[in-house]
């Protein structure tokens, strides 16, 4: 599955000049889908094109677009979580169960960030420490983590978390600027610099190229793999920290089918499904578009499934439009 | 000595040492008739682990198998609302599951997409067909005809039909896989993809076909499945796929190809299907059954590895055609 195509790249008589190179790019083409989309959505339905209601849609991507930032750079280095959704669920159990513990706010938060951590250092652990495929570890602990939590729960709920926790996932900052929009934002930019501004970053991008090289060039590959797990484990204890929050309880199906998204953004936002090749301002624009069609089709009343056909077509598409028409 | 080291001996071993455990306690179990409940109960699994390995032998993975199963279940208990006969639906389940199936093989042979990200895509899209064939009805038992919910219990020399197909499946890809050209090519391709090309097997075709068959085997599935619970809705087999790549990675198929057989996937199979069928025997919740196959996914690909590490270091990656 771990297929490696090699891209013979052969170099060009003349170079392209940077902006046309830049009209070209992925990133373009995401902000040009991400206008229409926002013209047609004004079009279609009269209550789009409002603060209020704009900054509510960005609560349909918030979350995911998080983990999104973490995953983006796992599969640049040429592995993949399937388990993030599963973490969300034993980070959120976790909480609850601080919670019947006593547990005020400021702890609350520390459970789910570490429950978070602890799920993504076990991937880490069975990946970069003892070498397994992540597809098949992930796929493992997917359910794995999902089991514990319907372990502890089976069909009971946790609920009444206290007032002031509500804030991560229903405040606001500034006017229509919600907390979760704010972190993601900053997020975004912690990120954008890890990826694109530090050593770290290139590391990432030469282990998904070819990490045999990466490992004889000095760059402790193994590692690199382990953070980005941690990392990995940590936005999804962070999402689940925002998502409780939001939605005021706990049930072990919370968050179920979230790994679909955040891979489908992540591979919307222009990141080579092999590994090698992507960019932060690409997810970004992702989770965009990505939240305003659902709050658009929200908007039409389509039903949450039919918006998951939509979600499925568009992941295979964007790989598959490419590769279709020649330019890979 | 050799004998123990052979993986399908020691799995089958694990298994008689977890019926032995709950029979300990509970000899109510280990009586036939119970243990060809147990069978039977795994049947589904065992017919969708056969199917999932071959896809594994040959480097990808199929993840819609699930979604696969319940729409063709919804397929055919539509079909039977009409008025089609029994052996027109069954006829039809399986070209459908191998239809379905043939949309992955192909999007993964023609486009090169990776597997796991086209059969994530399908497994949604598929589901996602139910609801919009029904509007997220229910067909109940009562929307059934009587021979519809009959075949898959109608017992035949002391087991259900749902058991004897199972067998036959079992037969006929073992015969299949060990003695036909076909199935040494999903070996080959899943071995060392680049020395198939040299022997004249079609990589990509081989592909498909793996997912056309285990497509088929989900379609047929579908309709065992509805008739045997007498209930066909959007969410029927939900999660299912990860108990199927369970019971594969358990029967020792490596999961990056071309290692596998159809005994191991059966034995992979039972094994879940024992754990299954013993937990509300020894007084354990259902809800552990997620945790133990997350655990045992985890456990036995850890196991594969280290049976398998190559020895020495390997310097220089092969190189496998794009």
């Amino acid at each position: 599955m771990t297929q490696q195509t090699h891209t013979a790249r052969a170099i060009p008589d003349r170079l392209q000049s940077p902006a046309a190179r830049a009209l070209r790019s992925w990133e373009s083409i995401l902000v040009a889908v991400a206008i229409a989309i926002f013209v047609t959505n004004s079009f279609t339905s009269p209550y789009f094109l409002n603060a209020w209601n704009l900054s509510d849609a960005t609560f349909n991507f918030t979350e995911k677009a998080m983990i999104a930032l973490a995953m983006a750079l796992l599969i640049i280095s040429g592995e993949i979580d399937l388990s993030v959704a599963s973490i969300i669920a034993l980070a959120s159990t976790a909480m609850g169960l601080a919670m019947q513990a006593g547990a005020d706010v400021p702890i609350l938060v520390l459970v789910g960030i570490g429950a978070g951590l602890l799920c993504g250092a076990f991937n880490g652990f069975l990946v970069a420490g003892l070498g397994l495929p992540s597809i098949v570890v992930t796929i493992g602990t997917m359910s794995l983590f999902r089991g514990i939590a319907y372990i502890v729960l089976g069909d009971r709920a946790f609920t009444g978390y206290p007032p002031g926790f509500a804030y991560f996932g229903q405040g606001y900052v500034w006017w229509v600027f919600s907390f979760e929009l704010v972190l993601f934002t900053v997020l975004a930019v912690i990120y954008w610099a890890l990826l694109h501004r530090s050593s770290f970053g290139r590391a990432v991008y030469a282990i998904g190229n070819n990490a045999t090289a990466a490992q004889f060039s000095g760059i402790r590959v193994a590692r690199v793999k382990f953070i980005l797990f941690l990392l990995t484990g940590l936005m999804s204890g962070i999402a689940a920290v925002c998502l409780t929050s939001r939605l005021g309880s706990t049930r072990p199906s919370i968050a179920t089918g979230f790994e679909l998204e955040v891979v489908t953004m992540v591979v919307l936002g222009g990141v080579n499904i092999l590994g090698g090749s992507g960019s932060i301002p690409g997810i970004v624009l992702a989770a965009l578009i990505i939240g305003m069609v659902t709050f658009g089709f929200g908007l039409l009343n389509v039903p949450g499934i039919v918006m998951s056909i939509f979600l499925g077509a568009l992941l295979i598409s964007v790989i598959a439009l490419p590769r279709l028409f020649g330019k890979r | 000595m050799n004998i123990l080291k052979n993986r399908d001996v020691l799995l089958a071993f694990a298994i008689v040492l977890l019926i032995g455990g709950v029979a300990a306690r509970f000899p109510a179990f280990v009586r036939p008739g119970n243990l060809v409940n147990v069978f039977n109960d795994t049947s589904p699994l065992i017919l969708l682990a056969i199917g999932q390995m071959i896809v594994i032998l040959t480097k990808c993975i199929d993840l819609s198998v699930a979604a696969n199963l319940a729409l063709c279940g919804m397929a055919a208990a539509l079909l039977n609302g009409m008025g089609v006969p029994l052996p027109l639906i069954l006829i039809a389940v399986v070209l459908m599951g191998g239809a379905l199936g043939a949309v992955n093989g192909l999007l993964v042979w023609k486009l090169g997409i990776p597997a796991i990200v086209v059969t994530l895509g399908t497994m949604t899209i598929y589901r996602g067909t139910i609801f919009l064939m029904t509007g997220g009805a229910w067909v109940n038992a009562h929307q059934m005809s009587a021979a519809f919910k009959a075949l898959p219990r109608t017992v035949l020399l002391g087991l259900p039909v749902m058991s004897w197909i199972a067998l036959a499946v079992i037969a006929l890809f073992f015969v299949i896989l060990t003695r036909t050209p076909l199935g040494r090519s999903f070996y080959a391709v899943g071995g060392n993809p680049h020395a198939a090309v040299y022997t004249g097997i079609d990589v990509g075709r081989t592909q498909c076909i793996a997912f056309v068959i285990s497509g088929a085997l989900a379609g047929l599935t579908g309709y065992l499945w509805v008739a045997r619970y007498a209930v066909a809705y959007v969410d029927v087999a939900a999660g299912f796929e990860l108990q199927v790549v369970a019971a594969c990675v358990i029967g020792g198929i490596a999961i990056a190809g071309g290692a596998g057989s159809v005994i191991g996937a059966v034995l992979g199979a039972l094994f879940l299907g024992v754990i299954n069928n013993a937990l509300p025997v020894i007084g354990i919740s259902p809800f552990w059954q997620m945790a133990i196959s997350g655990s045992a996914i985890v456990i036995a690909v850890a196991l594969n590895a280290t049976q398998n590490r190559p020895k020495g270091r390997i310097i220089l990656k092969e190189v496998e055609p794009a």
